[in-house]
């Protein structure tokens, strides 16, 4: 019998109940909760007269709706009454129903995806699920990680378990090392480029090969965090030495013997040698360059050397559409190489690249440098309030605000723009987030997913520029 | 949940792949509470010329006339016909709430994002795979036959064109259940309590710490 992979080691040890019709009850560990995707589970559990099956298995953070400037108010600091309304509600429904909540101002609060490993509430082994489809971050741990809608936030408060059908394994090696300035990011930009954004429906992509093993764990985050960008609800990276000592000490981390025995299990979480995977695909990190997007499409991607691609050259003809749709509405030409953009606006930030690695690796390409004048903008947003003073405690908010970026409190911030920070009507964005889709960073704006670095580098330059040239 | 067994109804073809569900409906109108009213903001980017806000009269908003949906021969539709990769991107079930409050009662598409199906089912809203080469006909019917509708029979898996040809398509056994029967799954799910309280206890035992309560 062949062995196992990590998704199926994962499968097996969270099995409740599989049924005749091929779906199973699988029993979920953790759930995180905010304030955009929770309100109306709450209420249906209300309705229905139900009680959380589980209390302790569940954390939440407002995070989307939050302003990261003016934090000392509070809620009060909310501006738009509709967003301050969801984070009361939220508030509200934690205080009655008894859930831990991060509230706006503890220290502790920031983007659910950044706060769940900080804390240790993410372990290794663990099903993990949060209404939001970048829940698959969580997966850089070893665990079964990802996004739900609504209805299963409900479900997962009601009953712990959700209905599941197995899904299929892939695994995504990338072999050899990483060039110096090239980044986790750039490494899923390039994957994602290479097998389309619906390449991994219906998979559970287990990331592997060296230069995965010599990531951080920020770096496998960011990864797994883009699975979904590529169509996998779930993305993975098997436990290791790394993994061990990030987990180790955190708040919610098991300690004494629980740690041995802890530990004693995770070793366990990898695929097997003789694991089959129904699909394998390679890169190799040495072929991968700084990445840029161009279109409205995560998969719109080439190195930072490349050119807006012509769809003149495109055979098949609804991609052939959605190129001349995608740069009609980011305002490209065909041809123009990718270091001709000129930008309006740089953010660094969001569940993808706003941890200390992430603000580091930005710091160091604008220290002693200046923020180009042709910017309108270009701003820090850590991802919690603990990675906020973290930075603080290395100086990193001093080399920010020294360059000309504005360093802000912590939340999704413009990533999606539901609080105030928002780009405006055919500006251009060197965003660290994870979607360039059409108004995600708000109504017309043109978003450019970059690394922290690549992001740093054009904010200094006020263009697209290959970060080695500041740097190396 | 409002079962579905049937479905008759005429079809909007939208010929775009990849269509996100920050498109079927936008950041700003998940600030809501509720389930409901999401309608009119279906598509609200596509839709208007103007910026969409929570609580605003759209009957006063210019319409964007190259929008499929503001073809006065797609007012009604039931149905929607769409390309590969359906509802890629955010988890949000306000995308599949805004297709309902529309009107909106199968989706049929080559492929969909994962997500984005499961949500649909939670909603009483049949998400259909048919493949690229009988989407395409039915892009090319639907386009040409003003008032054309398709029969969706979840009973017998099928989708009937007017002119009587039937595609059959697939449906996981449980999900077609629930949804033939309007079924809420949770209470489904906790008729297997033993089991679950069953698995608690043996997990409490091999892995103590993920019962840890907090810190």
């Amino acid at each position: 019998m062949a062995g196992k992979t990590l998704y199926d080691k994962l499968w097996d040890d969270h099995l409740v109940k599989q049924r005749d019709d091929g779906s199973a009850l699988i029993y979920i560990d953790r759930q995180l909760l905010h304030e955009v995707t929770s309100p109306q589970a709450f209420e249906g559990l209300r309705l229905a007269g139900r009680k959380p099956w589980r209390l302790d298995a569940n954390l939440a953070t407002p995070d989307h709706n939050v302003p990261t400037t003016d934090r000392d108010k509070g809620i009060d600091g909310i501006v738009d009454p509709v967003s301050r309304t969801q984070v009361e509600t939220l508030d509200r429904n934690c205080d009655e129903f008894g859930i831990l909540e991060f509230k706006i101002k503890d220290h502790r609060q920031g983007i659910v995806h950044v706060i769940g490993p900080e804390q240790g509430a993410t372990l290794p082994g663990m099903t993990i699920v949060c209404g939001d489809s970048h829940t698959s971050t969580h997966g850089a741990f070893g665990t079964l990680a990802h996004g739900i809608g609504t209805s299963e936030v409900e479900h997962v408060l009601a009953t712990q378990c959700l209905v599941q059908k197995k899904m299929k394994n892939m695994l995504v090696r990338v072999n050899g090392k990483l060039g110096p300035g090239v980044t986790g990011k750039d490494v899923v930009l390039a994957i994602i480029g290479k097998i389309g954004t619906a390449g991994g429906t219906g998979y559970a992509i287990e990331f592997g090969g060296d230069v995965i093993r010599d990531l951080s764990m920020e770096g496998r985050m960011t990864i797994c965090n883009m699975a979904i960008e590529a169509g996998a609800r779930v993305g993975m990276v098997a436990v290791d030495d790394t993994t061990i000592d990030y987990v180790k000490g955190r708040p919610f981390s098991p300690k004494g013997d629980q740690w041995q025995a802890a530990v004693a299990y995770w070793r366990t979480l990898h695929s097997d040698v003789d694991a089959v995977f129904d699909k394998v695909v390679e890169l190799d990190g040495a072929d991968i360059k700084p990445q840029v997007t161009w279109g409205t499409s995560p998969e719109m991607v080439t190195g930072v050397d490349g050119n807006v691609p012509d769809p003149v050259a495109e055979a098949d003809p609804i991609k052939r559409e959605g190129i001349v749709r995608a740069l009609k509405y980011m305002g490209l030409e065909a041809n123009m190489p990718i270091t001709a953009i000129q930008l309006d606006r740089v953010f660094i930030g969001s569940c993808t690249n706003s941890r200390i690695e992430d603000l580091r690796e930005a710091a160091a390409v604008v220290k002693g440098r200046k923020v180009a004048a042709s910017l309108k903008q270009a701003m820090v947003v850590p991802g919690s309030g603990l990675v906020k003073a973290q930075a603080e405690q290395e100086g990193l908010d001093k080399i920010f605000v020294e360059a000309g970026l504005e360093w802000r409190d912590p939340g999704c911030s413009m990533c999606l723009a539901m609080n105030a920070d928002k780009l405006g009507q055919g500006e251009h964005c060197a965003s660290t987030s994870n979607r360039n889709f059409e108004g995600r960073q708000g109504f017309g704006g043109r978003t450019h997913l970059v690394s922290p670095a690549m992001a740093a580098a054009a904010a200094i330059a006020g263009h697209f520029i290959d970060v080695r040239e500041l740097t190396h | 949940m409002r079962a579905f067994t049937q479905h008759q109804g005429i079809v909007a073809p939208m010929d775009r792949s990849n269509v996100d569900t920050d498109m079927i409906i936008p950041k700003q109108f998940l600030k809501s509470i509720k389930r409901s009213g999401f309608g009119p903001n279906l598509f609200d980017e596509l839709r208007y010329l103007d910026e969409g806000q929570p609580d605003q009269d759209c009957s006063q908003r210019p319409l964007n006339p190259e929008f499929v949906l503001n073809q006065p021969r797609y007012k009604n539709a039931s149905v929607l016909l769409a390309r590969s990769n359906f509802g890629c991107g955010s988890s949000r079930e306000h995308a599949p709430w805004a297709l309902d409050d529309f009107g909106f009662r199968a989706i049929i598409a080559p492929s969909f994002a994962d997500i984005f199906y499961n949500n649909c089912f939670k909603n009483g809203l049949l998400p259909i795979v048919l493949s690229e080469e009988i989407v395409d006909k039915l892009f090319q019917e639907a386009e040409q036959a003003e008032g054309y509708q398709l029969d969706v029979d979840l009973e017998s898996k099928t989708v009937t064109t007017p002119a009587g040809e039937s595609y059959s398509f697939e449906v996981d056994d449980f999900r077609r259940h629930c949804l033939l029967n309007g079924l809420d799954d949770i209470g489904v799910t906790l008729e297997a309590a033993d089991s679950i309280k069953d698995y608690e206890a043996k997990r409490r035992q091999s892995a103590p710490w993920l019962f840890n309560a907090g810190h």
